[in-house]
């Protein structure tokens, strides 16, 4: 199995349509791959379904990097 | 018209959201059929849209409880494998004068008719993002527009689910999630029949087509809503109310 960072890459690559090479760990959601507040709950979504695993709405609101999503589903895994 | 939907219609036991649940079903919409405690009137309405050849299914939630609405909606997801359209109609009236009206009627009414609104949005959009597509159509009334002595609670429920229409709208329009509302006027139901002929005389004369509305006017009107017809109208409310309020 891919490792967390590889698949989290490929949800966001397809969900936001951004170029690989823009999902690094330091990039922000919104300010670097364009995503605006829904996008956010979508990918969180997504997640959630890849990951299988429910994210609460307090930690959702904490994702903000990509970074921050793989820490997260690391923690939990 | 709505070959093979799923519709999840609330408070569909009796009245109008019965009138909207059979309707949809005649257009080919599968229904889960919503009640709160009328469990027999609700299976006698299942049965009704089997004999018209749609699957049906009775569901009790009572949607001032998300724990409630969460399995409701899991429970139509689990029988149809969507949810297409969702028809907000559940609500109840504890009517009183504002200077005898006691707390807890007016927290049942907004609990019911807008926190259960909320309740029932917030759990369809998950799916209904995915789907990318989506109806959702709330039944308000036209005393939410225009108010109404004796129902400052239900009033004020009505008024913020038309509120609460434009702002669902605006935020799930991009996912092609397509939110309305409907405003009855005067419906005859059991309650306008017991009323005196001069009473509704006096109503007759408020409406400008001249005669009540039936619960097959909002249940037509809710379909076109839920139909590919409305593709283009989103955050609107539609008055069904003889051309009472203009």
């Amino acid at each position: 199995m891919a490792d967390v960072f590889d698949r989290v890459k490929n949800i966001i690559v397809e969900r936001l349509d951004v170029d690989e090479s823009k999902v690094t760990e330091a990039a922000s959601f919104k300010d670097d791959l364009e995503a605006d507040s829904l996008d956010v709950v979508e990918l969180v979504m997504e997640l959630e379904d890849e990951f299988d695993m429910e994210i609460s709405d307090e930690e959702a609101e904490k994702i903000n990097t990509v970074g921050d999503a793989v820490n997260y589903i690391n923690s939990t895994q | 018209m709505l070959n093979g939907k799923a519709a999840l219609v609330t408070g569909a036991s009796r009245g109008i959201g019965k009138a909207i649940a059979l309707e949809l079903a005649k257009q080919g919409a599968n229904v889960v059929v919503n009640y709160a405690g009328s469990k027999d009137k609700a299976e006698a309405v299942v049965d009704e849209i089997k004999q018209l050849g749609q699957e049906a299914v009775a569901v009790q939630a009572n949607v001032s409880s998300a724990d409630e609405v969460k399995a409701l909606i899991k429970e139509t997801i689990d029988q149809f494998g969507s949810v297409d359209i969702l028809v907000n109609n559940a609500g109840i009236t504890r009517d009183n004068l504002l200077m005898r009206m006691k707390e807890e009627e007016f927290d049942d009414v907004i609990e019911t008719n807008l926190k259960g609104v909320y309740n029932c949005i917030k759990g369809v959009t998950r799916q209904m993002m995915k789907q990318r597509a989506g109806k959702i159509i709330n039944v308000a009334s036209i005393v939410g527009v225009t108010g109404n002595p004796g129902q400052t609670n239900y009033v004020a429920a009505k008024a913020g689910v038309i509120g609460m229409t434009k702002s669902v709208a605006k935020e799930l329009a991009t996912r092609h999630i397509n939110v309305n509302a409907v405003a009855p006027g005067f419906i005859a139901t059991d309650m306008t029949d017991e009323l005196s002929d001069e009473a509704k005389q006096q109503m007759y004369d408020l409406i400008p087509l001249g005669r009540l509305g039936d619960p097959e006017d909002v249940a037509k009107v809710v379909r076109f809503l839920a139909s590919s017809d409305a593709d283009y109208l989103t955050g609107q409310t539609l008055h069904v109310d003889g051309g009472m309020v203009m």
